[in-house]
């Protein structure tokens, strides 16, 4: 699902954020992503949601080469890939469905297959009474949902959240991971940067820690691994 | 009309509220042009089609009562082939043609005028004139053959000029209308760039994007170039009216051409909305497919 191989990468002619990073993904497996501040996990995670490429090293996603696909075949890559963002990157002008709609509006689906869709899904995460509510209207917990919505809501093979606990309390947190451990029964693979280690300690997930640019795999709370 | 539902809010930015009124005045202009080049265009190829087809003979005035060599001379035009018609001027007719500058008391028997002959010759045939003028010449000493060419090849090249600058000054409008939707479209580029950046990682294909921006850069277009192409039609009536009323005050005919477009003139300048429209999507199309292009 997702391989790298001493993958650096570096923003410009700056300092190499990640060094020789190798991992390999199963399909259907959640893997939290930890480590400090600045220690690269969003880095890590544009690789994997093709935001950025690679200064060195080989990503492979989807049985992939990502150096040497051609540009106009990323499109329906990135459509396999559901993203949860840090600051979840609402548009503002646009209503929750619309918002949700997003992903699917741009693969090309019908409207009316799109709207029944969407309110469905907007529903059991709790916003039935929120479809037309611009973001700006939505408390931080609501935005969230919606961002996940958006994420979900063309069934994607791999899901990436950049800590999608963040902006939430405790509680909230808790039931957000709880849906994406539902998405992952359901044969999503997952990958969810955080910092809140209490969260990643009541699931029983393997963790992927970075630190230092450097990468290692540490088995879940009950020994769960990939 | 093309209303589309906007992934990028493109229609709120106060970035491109000046796009359509500057198309609008860049409409107006090259509409302007445009119709200056039509209407000399027009007037060369009507001086052309009038003059082509005839000839003017002159023969020099004599004294009263001296026989001037007009029978013998009309004779030798009706006699040569290539000439359909020899019709010579009655001086009543030539003081005529000279009345709207000298006045109308002016009499033909004021001045010693020469005496003239229209000549219309067969444009498929025509006559050697060459070897005419030489006849005409030995016939009646002093007389002359004028083709018209000396000045209307004079009136032609000043038209074509005239041409090629409205046709260079329509492509340097088009040019700035060009760069106008580049500057306004980039700037939409970047005051959304984290809605494109959006659409961009959740699968956006990059004709997705341009179309945002392509249909808002038509419609801004169309909506400015209506406007330019309205007040230019206000523009050229005045001014065709003004120009037909002092063609009605001077003289029969007159030395103005006609300034009124035909149909097709006017054909022609309403197609300039759609281009300018036109030119506004492909512009804005490239630019932005050439912005995403430096996206991962």
């Amino acid at each position: 699902m997702v391989r790298f191989e001493n993958v650096g990468m570096r923003y410009g002619s700056g300092p190499e954020i990640l060094r020789d990073i190798s991992m390999s993904l199963a399909p259907g497996s959640f893997h939290f992503l930890t480590g400090p501040s600045g220690a690269g996990k969003s880095s890590l995670l544009k690789l994997m949601y093709l935001a950025e490429r690679p200064s060195r090293g080989l990503v492979n996603l989807f049985g992939k080469d990502i150096a040497t696909l051609p540009r106009q075949e990323l499109p329906p890559l990135r459509r396999r890939i559901g993203v949860v963002f840090q600051d979840f990157r609402l548009i503002d002008h646009l209503s929750a469905v619309d918002n949700v709609s997003l992903p699917l509006r741009v693969a090309g689906l019908p409207e009316e297959e799109i709207r029944s869709h969407v309110t469905e899904l907007l529903r059991w995460v709790g916003l039935a009474d929120h479809l037309n509510a611009r973001p700006a209207t939505l408390s931080g917990g609501q935005q969230q949902r919606v961002a996940i919505a958006r994420a979900v809501i063309s069934r994607p093979s791999l899901l990436v959240a950049d800590e999608p606990t963040g902006n939430v309390d405790e509680d909230m947190g808790f039931r957000l991971l709880r849906l994406f451990d539902e998405l992952n029964r359901l044969g999503t693979t997952m990958v969810v940067a955080t910092h809140n280690e209490r969260l990643v300690a009541r699931f029983n997930h393997p963790r992927l820690h970075l630190e230092n640019g450097e990468l290692r795999l540490e088995r879940g709370a009950l020994g769960g691994t990939a | 009309m093309l209303r589309r539902r906007l992934d990028v809010p493109l229609d709120r930015d106060g970035s491109v509220r000046f796009v359509p009124w500057v198309i609008a005045l860049m409409v107006y202009l090259a509409a302007v042009m445009l119709a200056t080049g039509i209407v000399v265009s027009g007037a060369v190829s009507r001086w052309d089609r009038s003059l082509a087809g005839t000839l003017t003979v002159e023969l020099p005035p004599v004294k009263a009562g001296v026989a001037d060599g007009m029978d013998k001379v009309v004779a030798l035009l009706r006699a040569t082939p290539g000439i359909e018609k020899v019709e010579p001027l009655a001086a009543e007719q030539t003081s005529a043609l000279l009345r709207p500058w000298l006045g109308a008391e002016f009499s033909a028997a004021d001045l010693a005028l020469p005496r003239l002959i229209d000549v219309h010759i067969d444009p498929d045939a025509p006559p050697d004139t060459k070897a005419l003028a030489e006849e005409l010449a030995t016939m009646a000493p002093g007389a002359t053959l004028d083709d018209h060419h000396l000045w209307l090849d004079g009136l032609i090249r000043i038209a074509r000029t005239i041409e090629i600058v409205t046709a260079v000054i329509i492509l340097l409008i088009g040019g700035a209308a060009v760069l106008t939707i580049i500057f306004a479209t980039r700037t939409g580029l970047a005051i959304h760039h984290g809605v494109i950046q959006v659409l961009h990682l959740i699968g956006a294909r990059d004709g997705y994007i341009a179309a945002q921006f392509q249909w808002q850069a038509l419609m801004l277009a169309l909506r400015g170039g209506l406007v330019g192409i309205g007040l230019a039609a206000l523009t050229l009536f005045a001014i065709g009216h003004a120009a037909e009323a002092t063609r009605l005050q001077g003289s029969e005919g007159g030395l103005l051409p006609s300034v009124q477009l035909a149909l097709p003139g006017w054909i022609a300048l309403a197609l300039l909305p759609l281009l300018a429209g036109l030119i506004a999507l492909i512009t804005a199309r490239i630019t932005v497919l050439r912005a995403l292009a430096r996206m991962p």
